[in-house]
C-alpha cells in the first residue's frame, strides 16, 4: 500500500492509466541492476531512483575522475576520487530516501556475474567494453534474465532490449567480440556528453515498461541514434537459429570471460 | 541497380559477380572486418559474405560495434 506522501510523490505517474497506484506499487516492488555507474549508468540511476524503483543495484569498481564529469551527470566535482557506486548511491538516496540501493564495488567478470544478477528482475548494461557487454549478454540469456543493451561512441548510440530465448540477443547480431583495440572506445575516440543521456534514458524507460508490463519493449529491433544528423533508425532483427548462446544448438553453455576482447586497462583492473 | 543501405536508396553499377564481401570493399564500409551484415531481414554468417550475391532491391543493413557506455 502506498502512503499519503508516496501518492503525492508519484502523483504524475499515478494519474497515467498505464501506471496507476497498482503500477507504482509494481515499480516499488521492482528490482533493477545497473552495471556501470558512468555515462549510461548516470541517467539510468537518477531516473530509476526518481521513478521509485524499490531496489536498485549498481555495479562499478572505478573511482570518479575529472574527465568523467563532462557526461556522467550523477557525479559532482567534489566526488572526484570517490568510488562511483558510493557517489551514485548518495545521489539516488538524496532524490528518493525510500529506495534500497545495493552497491557492488567490483568489476563484473565470469567469476561474479551470476551471483550479482541473481535476484534482479531486469538488468541494464551501461558498461564501456566488449568483454563486459558479451559477458552480460551471455549471463542474462543463460539465466533467462531480461536486459537492456546500450552502446555509445562519438555521436552514435544504439540500444536493444533482450528477452532471452524469445527475442534476438546481442550475439545474434555480433557472434563474437572484435579483437581488442580493433574498435575505438570513448576514451580513445571521444563521446559527446549528451549522448549517454539519450541512450540511457531509453534504457531506463525499458526497465519501467518491463516492470509495469505495459507497451512494446525494444525487442527484435536495434534502435540506432546519430546526434549529428539527429536521426533515429530502427533495424528489424530476429533471433538467429545459429546464435552461439540463444540458438538451437548453443556452443556457449556457461559464462566465460572474453579475454581477447579485454583491453590492457581491463586486465590491469582485474 | 538500386539497393537500400541502412535506410538509404543507393545506386550501384551492374555487376553480376558482386558479393556482400566485395560490396563492403566497393563502398569502403568502415569496420568492414567486423561489421555485421543483415540482408533482407536475415543476419548473414560472416563465412557467407564472400559468396552471398547482391540483388536488385536488396535491403541491406550494416550493423556496427559500439562498445562505449561509461
Ligand atoms: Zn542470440
Amino acid at each position: 500500500m502506498l502512503t499519503e506522501t508516496q501518492i503525492e510523490r508519484y502523483s504524475r505517474h499515478i494519474m497515467l492509466k498505464e501506471v496507476g497506484g497498482k503500477g507504482q506499487q509494481k515499480l516499488f516492488d521492482g528490482r533493477v541492476l545497473i552495471i556501470g555507474a558512468g555515462g549510461l549508468g548516470s541517467p539510468i540511476a537518477l531516473y530509476l531512483a526518481a521513478a521509485g524503483i524499490g531496489t536498485i543495484g549498481i555495479a562499478d569498481a572505478d573511482d570518479v575522475d575529472l574527465s568523467n564529469l563532462q557526461r556522467q551527470v550523477i557525479h559532482r566535482t567534489c566526488d572526484i576520487g570517490r568510488p562511483k557506486v558510493e557517489s551514485a548511491r548518495e545521489k539516488m538516496e538524496a532524490i528518493n530516501p525510500e529506495l534500497k540501493v545495493i552497491t557492488y564495488q567490483e568489476w563484473i567478470s565470469a567469476a561474479n556475474i551470476n551471483r550479482v544478477i541473481a535476484g534482479y528482475d531486469f538488468v541494464i548494461d551501461g558498461t564501456d567494453n566488449f568483454a563486459a557487454k558479451f559477458l552480460i549478454n551471455d549471463a542474462c540469456v543463460l539465466a533467462g534474465k531480461p536486459y537492456s543493451h546500450g552502446g555509445i561512441l562519438q555521436f552514435d548510440g544504439q540500444t536493444i532490449t533482450i528477452m532471452p530465448k524469445e527475442s534476438a540477443c546481442y550475439r545474434c547480431i555480433f557472434p563474437e567480440p572484435p579483437p581488442k583495440d580493433a574498435i575505438p572506445t570513448c576514451s580513445q575516440a571521444g563521446v559527446i556528453g549528451v549522448l549517454p543521456g539519450v541512450i540511457g534514458t531509453i534504457q531506463a524507460t525499458e526497465a519501467l515498461k518491463f516492470l509495469l508490463g505495459k507497451g512494446h519493449l525494444l525487442t527484435d529491433r536495434l534502435l540506432t541514434y546519430n546526434a549529428l544528423r539527429m536521426k533515429f533508425r530502427e533495424v528489424p532483427l530476429k533471433r538467429k537459429q545459429t546464435c552461439p548462446v540463444c540458438g538451437d544448438h548453443p556452443t556457449i553453455i556457461e559464462v566465460h570471460d572474453e579475454l581477447d576482447a579485454m583491453t590492457v586497462c581491463d586486465l590491469k583492473r582485474s | 541497380m538500386k539497393i537500400t543501405i541502412n535506410g538509404k536508396d543507393t545506386l550501384i553499377g551492374e555487376n553480376p559477380e558482386r558479393t556482400i564481401g566485395s560490396l563492403l570493399e566497393e563502398l569502403e564500409v568502415p569496420q568492414r572486418l567486423y561489421v555485421t551484415v543483415e540482408q533482407n531481414g536475415d543476419i548473414l554468417d560472416r563465412a557467407a559474405y564472400e559468396t552471398a550475391p547482391v540483388n536488385e532491391g536488396d535491403v541491406i543493413e550494416f550493423l556496427y560495434f559500439m562498445g562505449g557506455g561509461r
